[in-house]
Order: structure tokens, then sequence, then C-alpha cells
């Protein structure tokens, strides 16, 4: 299957880095968006992920486009505007077998989509839900989103007075068991969650700040890679070990906590503020809210709870996909009919 | 028996209706008046009368006026009737109000205190002291209000000539299980029937006589038919969000679902169904599920529709199966939510932006509801698109007598997919290159294995082999493939029913309307109107649909709608004989009746 050259390094499928690429982008040079791409291609190489059992999900806008662009050998779907999260609810309950992963933007979340983002979220659907956020509508020309801050302008000077909405705190009070916000410009921390996000079951929430080079890459933009990497207050210096591997792994001990997945994957933590528990979901509320008033953006794993029951769980389904039962197992028998219309004279 | 057969003032002169009546119940709704009319419905059903019910209720939980029509009809006519022979007045704020509208000679049975029998002098009045009744028979003064109704399914037995018998077993039937409501209702009736016999005189005027038109034959309402359809169909994802009059359509198959549709070996759910935030994310999951592989519907009415269009537009061009039940209902706008209509007949043909259409299914009774459910979803599979089940509130929620449902021997179409081994065969796939030239495509599933099926689904413009394009010949390319499926489809769905007469005067109508139809083509006919009646169950038209047009010289067609959007659609696909379709419409919220075709019909032909 490998279509790179054979000394290329290989995955634990025998696959290289190459089986896991799409098509080229057609985002403007330097986007951010490229950039959690490239990590995505990475993670999903590093963790083994089988690329036919991928489902890519998206809505409308720039960050829409990617699913496009990485992982060839998944199928994709580029919906309508804000419903991705509709999108990765049908066809989990189709195929419970599909790693879902959802891209969308701070305009198809926050803003037509807010009321699909919490409903996913309150479900827990099994997916990676990505918000690309670069607080602007790029594909329309600049426009303000929900999650510009206040204060923040335009390259045409307009300021913002509204309040943002924050995904994450969102995510976290919908009771969300995996929320992570990231930064484009930190592959590091953001390959690690990714990652772990590719081993958890359930909604992973992860907000990744990704200016827009075109439009809110200004001075006076608050989501602009200077301000972004000016004011990015890591929570924590994140690894991410496969199940696989855990036994082989020696994990530091000390400041190092370690968070358990169902599969036996565990995400060790090396806490860089040492009052920062993850698996705090209040504390981590309050943390967050502290850190925006001081305008910082506190990246990290935020909240991690991972013994909450995916949609697909809750529904007592079948182990085999949905949409591949027989007519045997579908179509009730003719007694069944006959039964049902003597109750009915 | 201790009352003598004495005519009643509506019989003198005139001969007994045997089997041919309407009765119309008037009460609050919320009081549980719907049980006992349903008791009363099934009593005259089990006495071997033909016989249908039509519930006239408010958007409301509790409170405002609620009617009942029950029509029995010895020549099989089910459709709403104007005129009632018996009139049931519980509700003491419409009471002047339906006193006043009742046809001359009608019997009126009402409660004691409203002494409605000094507003007419020209009907036949029956007080009935209820509170009395109720206080001797029900010990519990809480349930009062609902013992009252089946006190006045007993009085009403007693005046129609119905055998108590048949009253105490439709008691049972309808409150399955219930003993002690059983019993208590049994116990109210019974006591309504005993205070008829004693006080009331023999009425000769309508009468119910025992019959055996009902043998073998079932009650059910066209949601739980479409639901059954769906079961059978073998759904497996539902997305859903309430909205009357569709909700029981769901709500019905969850029940079944429950019971049938568990892997024996694991007892585990063969479908999934989630209660979704709204019409919005609901037919993004039916798509999406379908679009991974799932036979996928869901039910809802005209707004659930209007927030749908978008994705049914998206369902449209990156071709994605899906099963939309429309149960419409009185629009525009929330209009009359608990009244009939059929007018989502433009809105379900071309539903979203863009050059949209789609295949529409018409079942025009039970045994369609189920059938057309069925077949829905071998339509939505083969034709790989968005189907839309059209009935309305008249079918979804009335009950109907029907023949027991066939069982569906049809194996499942699951259309043009390819697996792992024919995608390692198949030279060139592209999904969306029209191999066979029917302009239905193969199509793959996610996480089908072998790595040479994945593609990329997007709602903007693309080519045959699922790129990104902008390109006019690939963008035309995909459009004129749409149509060419849609011109294939005409073969699939079911073509349409011919009631000939010898006629060149056609009248053309679809879904709910059929039993009016069918009875105001009667009655022309007696009046020397011959006419040949077609019902037509489906889009896109077909040949036979073709043929009909062609060759009459005028066609009436019959819609529940102010705008005649049916007949807009005819005149769209045959602009040569546009001036052939002349608009019979009945648009008020309830139930078209023959009558109104009838006059309808014969002003046009200036008789």
């Amino acid at each position: 299957m490998s279509t790179a050259a054979p000394s290329a390094p290989t995955n634990r499928l025998g696959l290289t880095k190459q089986d896991y690429v799409g098509s080229k982008s057609t985002l403007c040079a330097g986007c951010g968006h490229d950039a959690i791409t490239t990590q995505i291609i990475n993670a999903a190489f590093e963790s083994g992920i089988e690329g036919y059992q991928v489902a890519k999900f998206s809505g409308i806008g720039c960050s829409s486009k990617t699913p496009a662009y990485f992982i060839n050998q998944g199928w994709g779907f580029n919906s309508v505007h804000g419903r991705m999260p509709a999108m990765a609810t049908g066809a989990c309950l189709a195929n419970k077998q599909l790693i879902n992963i959802g891209v969308s933007g701070d305009g198809d979340s926050m803003s037509i989509g807010t009321g699909q983002f919490v409903h996913a979220v309150r479900r827990n659907v099994p997916m990676i839900y990505i918000i690309e956020d670069n607080g602007v509508y790029g594909l329309t020309k600049g426009q303000f989103s929900a999650t510009a801050d206040k204060g923040s302008s335009l390259k045409s000077g307009a300021v913002n007075e509204l309040p943002p909405i924050d995904p994450c705190t969102l995510a976290i009070e919908l009771g969300c068991g995996f929320v992570a916000r990231c930064f484009s410009g930190n592959p590091k921390q953001l390959g690690a969650i990714l990652k772990s996000a590719f081993a958890y079951r359930g909604t992973v929430v992860l907000d990744i700040i990704s200016p827009c080079v075109t439009f809110n890459n200004h001075d006076a933009s608050t989501r602009s890679y200077k301000h972004v990497k000016d004011h990015d207050f890591p929570l924590h210096d994140l690894g991410f070990i496969q199940y696989s591997e855990v036994e082989d792994v020696d994990i530091a001990a000390g400041q190092t906590e370690l968070v358990t997945f169902p599969d036996g994957s565990k995400v060790a933590i090396k806490a860089i503020r040492e009052d920062y528990d993850p698996t705090d979901r209040w504390g981590a509320m309050r943390t967050i809210h502290e850190s925006m008033e001081k305008g910082e953006f506190l990246t990290g794993l935020l909240y991690i709870n991972p013994s909450q029951p995916p949609l697909t769980d809750l529904l007592d389904l079948v182990d085999e996909p949905l949409a591949t039962l027989p007519e045997s197992l579908l179509k009730p028998s003719r007694e069944v009919l006959a039964e049902i219309m003597a109750s009915l004279t | 028996m201790n009352a003598t057969p004495v005519a009643s003032p509506q019989a003198q002169g005139a001969k007994t209706r045997i089997n041919d009546f309407s009765i119309q119940v008037a009460t609050v709704n919320g009081s549980g008046s719907q049980t006992a009319n349903m008791v009363l419905l099934r009593a005259i059903f089990q006495m071997g009368v033909f016989v249908s019910g039509k519930n006239l209720f408010p958007s409301n939980i509790a409170g405002l006026p609620t009617w009942f029509t029950i029509r029995a009809s010895a020549k099989g006519y089910v459709a709403r009737k104007a005129s009632n022979e018996l009139l049931i007045l519980m509700n003491p704020e419409t009471a002047k109000e339906d006193i006043a509208s009742a046809d001359p000679g009608a019997l009126v049975i009402y409660d004691e205190p409203l002494q409605l029998d000094r507003i007419r002098e020209d009907l036949h009045c029956i007080p009935v002291p209820f509170q009395k009744l109720v206080t001797a028979s029900c010990p519990e003064p809480k349930l009062h209000k609902l013992v009252k109704n089946m006190i006045y399914v007993g009085v009403a037995s007693r005046v129609l000539g119905v055998d108590m018998e048949e009253v105490r077993k439709a008691i049972a039937k309808q409150l399955k299980g219930k003993a002690k409501a059983i019993e208590m209702n049994q116990t109210a009736a019974t006591a309504g029937y005993d205070w008829a016999m004693e006080h009331l005189e023999d009425q000769l005027g309508v009468r119910v006589v025992r019959d055996n038109k009902t043998d073998g034959l079932i009650i059910i309402d066209g949601n739980e038919a479409c639901a059954l359809g769906a079961l059978f169909a073998g759904c497996t994802v539902v997305g859903w969000y309430p909205i009357t009059p569709a909700s029981t359509l769901v709500e019905t198959f969850i029940e079944y679902a429950a019971e049938h549709r568990k892997d024996p070996a694991t007892g585990k759910a063969t479908v999934a169904i989630v209660q979704m935030e709204d019409e919005l994310a609901s037919a993004g999951v039916v798509l999406s599920a379908g679009w991974a592989g799932a036979r996928s519907m869901t039910s809802t009415s005209g707004p659930g529709v209007s927030l749908m269009s978008e994705f049914i537009g998206l369902g449209y061009f990156v071709e994605a199966p899906g099963v939309f039940f429309n149960v419409a209902r009185t629009g525009p706008s929330t209009g009359l939510p608990t009244r009939t209509q059929q007018s989502d007949v433009e809105l379900c043909a071309k539903c979203s932006h863009g050059d949209t259409r789609h295949i529409n299914l018409y079942p025009g009774n039970m045994e369609e509801c189920f059938q057309f459910a069925y077949d829905a979803f071998d339509l939505a599979e083969r034709f790989q698109t968005p189907i839309f089940v059209v009935t309305d509130l008249d079918l979804g929620m009335q009950n109907w007598s029907s023949k027991p449902f066939a069982y569906p021997d049809k194996p499942y179409d699951r259309g043009k997919v390819l697996n792992q081994q024919q995608l390692a065969e198949a030279k060139d796939w592209g999904r969306y290159k029209d191999v066979d030239g029917d302009g239905i495509c193969y199509r793959t599933l996610p996480g089908t294995a072998g790595g040479k099926g994945a593609y990329f689904t997007r709602g903007s413009g693309h080519n045959a082999y699922a790129l990104y394009s902008e390109k006019p010949e690939d963008y035309i390319e995909v459009m004129e493939r749409l149509n060419r499926k849609y011109e294939t489809s005409k073969t699939y769905v079911p073509a349409p029913v011919i009631r000939p007469m010898g006629s060149s005067i056609g009248v053309l109508a679809f879904g709910s309307s059929d039993p009016a139809v069918i009875e105001a083509q009667d009655l022309l006919a007696e009046s020397g109107l011959p006419t040949d009646y077609l019902r037509l169950r489906a889009l896109p038209f077909t040949a036979e649909v073709d043929a009909f047009v062609t060759e009459k010289r005028v066609v009436y067609v019959v819609e529940q709608n102010r705008d005649g959007q049916m007949a807009n659609l005819f005149r769209e696909a045959y602009p040569e004989h546009g001036t052939k379709f002349k608009s019979v419409l009945h648009y008020n919220g309830h139930a078209i009746d023959a009558s109104t075709i009838v006059d309808q019909i014969n002003a046009f032909e200036q008789r």
C-alpha cells in the first residue's frame, strides 16, 4: 500500500506518512489551518490509524475545506454551514466502527452551528471535534466571528464590542470529557493532544487558535501569530503513550500525572502550572476564566474524564455496523406481521 | 325492554337510514373523550358495519373544544360527510353553535341542564341527566369527567341499536390490559344504556344493523401503518424532532422496534433512534447515516420540511439516500397545526434551492401507507437520493378500516454499492460515473477496506470522480445525469390507479382525497355525468399519467390547498395540455368531502 520510498519510516501497520496525506491545500500560504492538517497527518500516522476506517466531516468555511487535505484513504463529507455535528452523528449511528474527525471553524461552530455543537457534545458523539479558530470569517473576506475577543479590530478598523463565546468552557459545562485548547504554531503540543484524541472514545473538543494570515494577522488582532505567541501559556508538557506501548515506556514520576483511557492508553501530563489538575472540572473552569480575564491563551489539555459512555454505547446497539446488517436480522417475520395485524382487528 | 318502539320525528315519512349515517361528538379537549369515541366507533365496526372516524382537535392539551365524527356507510364510503344525523353535545361552550348548525331532523344527545330543546324545535332532542348517572355509577369523584363520556357511549348505543356486548368488548380492546379501568368504563357505559332503555322510546330514523362488511378488517391510522412499513423495511437509523401531526409515526416505530428490532442472539438493538435538537439536525442525521450505508428516515410536517430543505438539496446533489415522511398539516407558518391539508405538494416536489426534483410517494390508504413506506427505503437506496413519502393529518392521525397488510416478500433493494472485492475488480471507478446509462452511479460505504473506495463528498461542484470542479462541462454533466436518474425512476415508482367509466372527463387526485373522490365520482355518475378517475401515487409522472392527460378533454385536479399546487406541476410537465387542467379545491382545514367535489365539477360543466 505504501507509496513512498522504501526507506521512509513506517508505523505499526507498516504504512508511511505518505499514506495519510490528502490533496493539495488551496488555502492561503502560511494559513494556520495547514499547520493543523500537518499535525493530523502526523498523529494519524504515529497512532497507526487505519485510513479506511476514518470518516471526515465538515461544514462550510476555510476550515471546512481541510478534510480534503488529509487521510485520502478515508471518506470525507463537506456538508452545509454549521451542520457538521449532525453529519458525524448520523454516520456514527450507521457505523459505530468509524473513526470520526470533524473539522469546523469559529463561524461554523460558534455562530450558525452553536446549537449543533452543544447537542453533539451533550450526546457525547464519538468524534474528534476540531475548531480551527481564527476569530474571523475568512472565506467571505474578513467579518468578525463570535469568538473574536472584545476590543479586537478588523483590518478595516472596525472594533468588536461583543464578548466572545469560548468553546472550551462551553464544552466543559456541557459535560464533554476531553477538552483542549492549542495553538497551530505549537506543533509539539498539538501533536500530543491529537494522538490522545485518537485514543479517546466520545466527543473530543479541540479549540485550535489558528491565525488568519490574510484577514486577521495585523497588530490590532488578538488572533494574530504575534499576539498568540506572546500570550500563549501552556499548562503542561504532554506525552501520549499508546496502549500497545504502555508497558515498554518508563514513565517519569514526580510532577507527572497519568490519565488512563479505557483501552489502556495513557496521557502523561507534566505540569508547568503547579495548581492545575485537568481532572478537576470546576477548577479547570475557574483557571480558564481567570486566564481569559488576563488576556492569556491557556493551552493544553484543559479537562479530561475518559469514563463517560459515548452515544453509541447508550443506544445499546449490536456490535457490527447497522449499515451492513443483513435483511434476515432487519425484517421481522411473517408471523410477527400476522400477530400485529391480529392485534388491530 | 320497557320502552315501546315509537317513530322519532325524524323518521316520520322518511325511511330508516340503516348503517348509513354520521355522528358528531362535541367535547372538551383533554377530557378523555377520545377513548369514548373510539369505543363507539369500534363497537359499530364490530357490528360488521363499515365505519371511519375523524378527530377534529385543537392545538391545545386541555380545555379547548374538540369534535369527533363517526361515519358509517354500507356502501363503504369513508370520507367526511358534511351533514350529521346524530349529534352528541357535551361541551357547553360550543353547544349553542353546534345545535344551530344541525340539519333538521337530527337526533341530539346532550347534558340535560343545557336545555337545548328550547333553541330549535325541528330536532329530536334527547336530554340526559349525566351528572346523576355519573354519581350513581362511579364512586370516585376524580374520575367523573372521564366516566361521563362513557355514559354517552351507552346512551348512543341504545339510540342506534348497537349491541352492548360489542361495547363492552370494545372497551376491553381499547383499554387493553387495564382491568380496573375496563371495569369502571363498562359500568359507566352500561349505566348510560340502562337509563336509555328505561327512558327513551325506540327511534327508527338511524339504525345500526348487524352486517359482515368488516370481517377480517383492521383499524389503524396512517402513521402507525407507515411506522410498520419502516419497521419491515429494516430502517436502521432514525433522526427526528417532534411535530404534530408527524410525531406518532416515530413514536409508534419506537414501540414496535423495542419489541421486534433486537438481535435475538444478544438482545441488542438493530436500529438507532435519536431525538435530535431540531429538524435541521434530523435531516443531517438521515442523510449522513444513508451516506454511511444505513436505511435512515425521519418523520416531520411542513414547517420541518422547510427547515430541512437546505440539507435535502445537499442530499439530492451529493446523492445520499434517506426517507422523509411529511405528514402534512394546514399551513403556511404555524397555520392550523392540528388540521389537515395537501399544501406541501410543490415544497416536496422541488424541496431546496437550485434545480432540484424529488421522488415523491402519495399513499392513499392504509395498505399503501405500509407498502410505500416499505418501498421508499428501496427507492432511496436504488436512486441514492432523498425520498418523500407525503401523507397528511387526515391519513396519518385518523382511524381507518383496512384490509390487513400483506407481508412484504420482496427482498430489500440495497442499490448499487460496491464492496471491497468488487472495488478490487472495478476498473477506473468514479463515484459519479454513469456506467450503466441510467443516471445511477456506483457508491461505496465508509469503512470499506482495501484502500480503493474512498471519495470526498461535497455539496460544491464535482466531477465524475468526486473531485472539486467549477468547470461548466462538469457541472452540466452532473445536472443532466441527475435528470436522467429522475427519468429512470419513472419505471420504479408506483403507477396510478385508474377507475374508468368510459368518459372523456378526467378527475385526478392523490392521497387522502381518494374516498371523497370515489364517492363524488359515483354521485356524478348517478346524476348522468360519468368520469374517469386517476389517482396519482407518485412523482415523477409515469407513462400511464401521460396517456390519461393526453386522451382526456378536461382533467379536474382535486386537491386540498388554495393554489392548485398539483395542477401547477401538471401545467409545467404538460405545457401542451395546459388549458385542460381545472382545479377543484378544498382548503379550510377539514378533510375534503364528496359534495365539495360534485358541486365544483358541476359548476365547471355548467350543469
